[in-house]
């Protein structure tokens, strides 16, 4: 979480990108210009299934107010099926999340491709809007790593 | 029953067609029964016993003793018989390696229950005609059986015995269970009640391990929760953060393979309901992927190594539920 000069919220967001479609989205995003908020931080993965589940859970142990995970379309995989064990994981953790009371709208999984710098501005800017909204991220927060 | 089963298990060693036995054996005293390998004969006439409270799920201790020189005889309950196929399908046990009694499920009872009415300096409990004559150092007390049974036993999802060698007493069905029905009171809750009831729930757990040591389902030889690096080793939850990661991971673990044997919540001394969180996960693999049921075969895909390219998109978890 940081706060800016007038004191405004401003969500940090950690972003899993694979590295063939996803990051590379990022990358075109950029050397295109597009805007999306600097308080995104972005991890690059070789796949999106190199992400388990406590990988997530961390982001939020160190301050994520929300955590994405971006990777190539279904189909797309570069090594064929990564992204579908993904979907099925990531399904089921944020199912758990949620039954544990824990907002839904800090997490998410969306499939963008390295044309798809647009779609990643978008993404992420429409994201960071939602984790806005709900605030700063306390009910799975660790006190200890809390920074101001 | 018992009766039936030492004699058996006897000849068995008798004729070299094993050379041990797993059951269960009573401890200090006789409610607390604890699983143990017998030997021999003498042993088996000496501690060996079945009864109301023989709860344990004593599949586990095939990972260790199936690997051992000859073959062991292991009774089995409904239940027990889906964490063996598990463990099998897992390459755990040396299925070839084991000789599989089945025999009849519960209901058992849980001691818990029984303290919970007042009942103290307890001696033995015996079961006639659904009524608990409970003999204690006071007196000779009475309860309905119905009330000292084992939550596990309570929402029992089969009497069917899904991997044997040999039966004693017959074999039952599947049953139509109300295993979900708290699972699915708290999805109807608000986020709120439901990080609440978690919160007070989750905060009780002094990190023993028991849950992860009884479970069938976690086997590994290196569990993360030992690893120092992890940094959620063994030690209490330094606060609810840690709390909610160690059963996060813990359930998430065994999603797909868990077969409902309700151990880990029968074994946890703070008695927080485990079994909500992996009924969570078994019930969205139900409606989301299809029917599954751990252990109830040895050779289906389990849920989390398998795919569809229609699966739904994570996102269902925002369209569904309460806010
Ligand atoms: S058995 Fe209960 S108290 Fe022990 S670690 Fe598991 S949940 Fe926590
Ligand atoms: S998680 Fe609990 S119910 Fe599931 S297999 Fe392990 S001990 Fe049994
Ligand atoms: S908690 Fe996970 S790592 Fe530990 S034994 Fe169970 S499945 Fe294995
Ligand atoms: S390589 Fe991009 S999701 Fe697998």
């Amino acid at each position: 979480m940081q706060v800016n000069e007038n004191k405004e919220f401003q969500p940090l967001i950690v972003a899993f990108c694979c590295n063939w479609c996803s990051y590379a989205g990022a990358d075109l995003s950029g050397t295109n210009r597009l805007n999306y908020p600097t308080n995104v931080k972005i991890i690059r993965v070789p796949c999106s299934c190199r992400v388990n589940p406590m990988f997530i859970l961390r982001a939020f142990q160190r301050g994520a107010d929300g955590v994405i995970l971006c990777g190539c379309h279904p189909g797309d995989c570069h090594y064929t099926s990564g992204n579908y064990f993904t979907r099925r994981r990531m399904t089921l953790l944020f199912s758990m999340l949620d039954f544990l009371g824990i907002e839904r709208d800090r997490t998410r999984v969306e499939w963008v491709s390295a044309a798809e710098g647009a779609k990643f501005a978008a993404t992420m800017n429409e994201f960071t809007e939602a984790v806005k909204k709900l605030g700063p991220n306390r009910r799975l927060e660790d006190l200890r790593c809390r920074k101001q | 029953m018992q009766e039936a089963m030492i004699k058996r298990a006897k000849e068995l060693l008798a004729d070299g067609s094993v050379k041990r036995v797993i059951g269960w054996k009573r401890g200090e005293f006789a409610y607390d029964i604890t699983p143990a390998v017998f030997e021999s004969a003498e042993e088996l006439d000496k501690d060996f016993v079945f009864d109301v409270f023989t709860s344990a799920n004593v599949s586990k201790y095939l990972v260790k003793e199936s690997k051992k020189e000859g073959k062991v005889l292991v009774f089995l309950k409904p239940c027990d018989t889906y964490s063996l196929n598990q463990l099998t399908k897992e390459h755990r046990v040396d299925r070839d390696n084991v000789y599989v009694i089945g025999i009849p499920g519960g209901p058992k009872l849980d001691i818990e229950k029984i303290r919970a009415k007042g009942i103290t300096g307890i001696l033995s409990v015996r079961n006639e005609n659904f009524t608990l004559k409970i003999e204690t150092l006071y007196g000779e007390e009475t309860m309905p059986f119905s009330d000292a049974i084992l939550d596990k036993c309570a929402s029992c999802k089969s009497k069917k015995h899904v991997t044997y060698d040999e039966l004693i007493g017959e074999d039952g069905d599947i049953l139509d269970s109300d295993r979900f029905d708290m699972v699915e009171k708290l999805e109807n809750m608000t986020a709120q009640e439901r990080y609440d009831f978690w919160r007070e729930q989750l905060s009780k757990c002094i990190r023993c391990n028991a849950c992860r040591n009884v479970c069938p389902a976690c086997t590994c030889e290196k569990c993360v929760f030992d690893d120092p690096a992890s940094g959620v080793e063994n030690k209490a939850a330094a606060d609810s953060f840690e709390e909610k990661m160690f059963h996060i991971i813990r359930a998430f673990h065994v999603a797909g393979r868990c077969t409902d044997c309700g151990e880990c919540s029968r074994v946890c001394p703070q008695n927080i309901p485990l079994h909500l969180l992996n009924r969570k996960f078994i019930k969205d693999i139900n409606s989301l992927y299809g029917e599954y049921q751990a252990g109830a075969d040895t050779t289906s895909r389990a849920p989390l190594t398998d795919y569809t390219a229609e699966d739904c998109e994570s996102s269902i978890v925002h369209e569904r539920g309460v806010e």
